[in-house]
């Protein structure tokens, strides 16, 4: 697929190319702990290194994420978000950054619910950049990945393990912005890949696209992170933030003081294992 | 809504019922999906495979069930003719075991070795792992919280077969959050798993196989109506949660259209309470667990928490193929509250001595209402979908005995 989009994406990865470096892409559920907690973790990620931001849409049934997510979207829907108000949390992170890509990440009743067309408009007019749909595979392109596409937002999709070469095509034909490899075949923040499975993964889906490749699932650490960007474009990592969130609140689940400051310096030391990877190489 | 040729054709290709259906799942499952698909495809005209169903149906579970004419509950309301199609008398105590001798026997042409399964009232669970230690398969069982507390005799009766039951502990800790983890079990186990999902949900073509596999009752039900009134019913009547003993009873009718359908959606506390599980009278549509259909939802597309007495109608959601059917309007879809069920569970032990379980118990709580101002030559039949004992202990609390 050509021609993509508000462009944030593809300016971002040409980017790091142009540093010789692989990126950092870090996940959160919008409103996780609560609405203004999120967003002020939001605000300073680009500073904490993150190169690009998957934003959580919250979901009663997350079916494809581990505990660390599900719990995550269970606090973000106690405290009052919703899929409107995650678009308004974008409207004012676009405010002050005007260049980090923003990618909704999410399951697709939320949407559907919402309706499509009003969706697409007010996504990109929020700022979004791409949408990231866990439970529509190429199979359901017609429901939102086209019109999507057709609106200008980027269309990720997830490439798993279980997707073999005959099929990488029909993954890989109605997708720009990157490819997200799911590196194990299971939920969010539970096991990791063998880094060698990575490297031939990552080798297999480069003989089928030039889009640049996310990998994720399982990466907790900066050294795990260092070693996935020194082979692919970008690292991603998600419920070991989330679960970092996790941490830093009170018995009643209230954010404790110097949360947004332990969440940031984390997503610090991850940019900077993934900075010093290729370095290293 | 123009009115289809036929309603018995469905799903097309991409698993459609209209514009219900479909294949909402992670592209980690979705090569497994198809793969289910050609496999079904093949099995289902494979004469070996029906040979084989043949022989467990009728050696194993013991059919066909029979088709018993309720006398004393027919007089006691003096209306309609009413037939109980007896589900209740197949092995493990339900119509649960139809689909599972078919699906294991699909898992097992398709060489898995592990299979897993989501519960509500445990009637799917206990038949899912009677199957498995009849083919010797190793089976985990996961089954919300709430529901291993108030479907004890099931939770042990699982366990007793072999099972691995795992309570549910997220969300609503009910039968939609058991689905959700049996996906997550899945999705980590693909390579080797077989997931035997229990109703005429899920992604395609889970819909249509477990329909098919069901649709034996109606079948069933035609020959045996024909042999003892020489004529097809006048009306159906069936419980619904997901809607597959209800599939299985309907679809060798649809296109009778001299057949009325009725399915009953469990009101629970009533419709006005927003606590209940009727998907189709206060739902509307979206996407869950593979398949769209008519959910119960907030205004941002969050899956509501359903609430029936009975932990088998326990399901914000219902089949794909009931969302359709109910837009064009062959079936028609009514309610029966925990209060009425509790009653028709009543009505029909001390009439017929037949105990039934809380879920056929909804589809005789519309009888009670409906019979009674019908003719005396209306031929009605009801599918008596489970057995009762499972749930003597929410009975007993209801009433305020002791058990």
């Amino acid at each position: 697929m050509a021609a993509t989009a508000t462009g944030r994406l593809d300016r971002r990865f040409e980017l790091l190319r142009a540093e010789g470096r692989g990126g950092l892409v870090t996940f959160i559920t919008a409103g996780d702990p609560d609405p203004e907690t999120g967003f002020e973790i939001l605000k300073g990620l680009p500073e904490a290194g993150a190169d690009v931001i998957e934003l959580g849409i919250a979901f009663t049934d997350p079916m494809a994420d581990g505990p660390a997510i599900q719990a995550a979207g269970l606090r973000a829907l106690k405290a009052g978000i919703s899929l409107a108000r995650t678009l308004d949390l974008v409207r004012r992170f676009r405010q002050g950054d005007d260049e980090t890509p923003i990618v909704l990440m999410g399951y697709y009743n939320p949407i559907y619910s919402y309706g499509i067309d009003r969706f697409l408009a007010d996504a990109k007019d929020a700022g979004v950049d791409g949408l990231i749909i866990v439970d529509l595979p190429p199979e359901e392109d017609e429901e939102l990945c086209l019109p999507a596409l057709r609106a200008g937002l980027n269309f990720i999709r997830l490439a798993t393990p279980t997707t073999d070469d005959e099929r990488l095509p029909a993954v890989l034909a109605n997708t720009n912005g990157f490819v997200y490899y799911v590196s194990i075949t299971g939920i969010t923040g539970t096991a990791s890949a063998a880094n060698a499975d990575i490297t031939a993964a990552v080798e297999r889906l480069r003989r089928h696209t030039d889009l640049p490749i996310a990998v994720g699932f399982g990466i907790k650490t900066p050294d795990q992170a260092a070693a996935v960007a020194a082979v692919a474009d970008a690292a991603v990592v998600g419920s070991a933030i989330v679960s970092r969130i996790a941490d830093n609140l009170d018995a009643e689940g209230r954010p404790k003081p110097g949360l947004v400051d332990d969440v940031l310096g984390m997503v610090r030391g991850l940019a900077e294992g993934v900075r010093s990877a290729r370095a290293a190489r | 809504m123009t009115t289809p040729n036929t309603y018995s054709a469905g799903p097309d290709e991409d698993g459609r019922f209209g514009i219900y259906g479909g294949r909402f799942v992670a592209e980690t499952l979705m090569p497994l999906i198809l793969e289910v698909e050609r496999a079904y495809a093949r099995a289902k005209n494979d004469p070996a495979f029906r040979a084989d169903m043949k022989h467990y149906l009728t050696h194993y579970v013991g059919r066909p069930s029979p088709l018993y004419f309720a006398e004393r509950l027919t007089e006691h309301l003096g209306g309609a003719k009413i037939y109980f199609k007896r589900e209740e008398l197949n092995h493990t105590g339900s119509h649960k075991i139809n689909n599972c001798i078919g699906q294991i026997l699909l898992a097992r042409q398709m060489g898995k070795k592990r299979i897993i399964a989501e519960t509500g009232a445990g009637q799917h669970g206990v038949a899912v792992a009677t199957v498995c230690a009849l083919f010797d398969l190793p089976c985990v069982v996961y089954m919300g919280a709430v529901d291993v507390e108030r479907q004890k005799p099931n939770v042990f009766r699982m366990r007793m077969l072999g099972a691995e039951v795992r309570p549910v502990t997220s969300g609503s800790r009910t039968l939609k959050d058991a689905m959700n983890e049996a996906l997550r079990d899945w999705v980590t186990n693909v390579e080797d798993t077989f997931y035997i999902i229990g109703t005429v949900a899920g992604p395609h073509p889970y819909p249509m196989m477990v329909r098919d596999f069901q649709s034996v009752i109606g079948h069933e039900v035609r020959e045996q109506i024909m042999a003892a009134e020489a004529r097809l019913p006048d009306s159906l009547v069936a419980c619904i949660g997901g809607g597959s003993n209800a599939m299985g009873l309907f679809h060798p009718f649809l296109d009778d259209p001299e057949v009325a359908i009725y399915a009953v959606e469990a009101a629970g506390r009533g419709l006005e309470t927003g606590q209940h599980a009727a998907s189709l009278t206060g739902g509307r549509p979206g996407v869950l667990h593979g398949n769209r259909t008519y959910l119960l939802q907030n205004e941002d597309g969050q899956i509501e928490e359903a609430h029936s007495i009975s932990a088998g109608l326990d399901y914000p959601g219902i089949g794909p193929e009931h969302a359709w059917l109910h837009d064009t309007g062959r079936v028609t879809y009514v309610s029966a509250t925990d209060d009425e069920a509790l009653e028709a569970f009543q009505l029909c032990s001390r009439l017929e001595g037949i105990i039934p379980a809380l879920e056929p118990a909804h589809a005789l709580a519309h009888v009670m209402r409906a019979a009674p101002s019908l003719p005396r030559d209306h031929i009605m039949v009801v599918n008596m979908s489970g057995r009762g004992d499972k749930d003597i202990f929410t009975v007993a609390e209801a009433l305020g005995a002791e058990i």
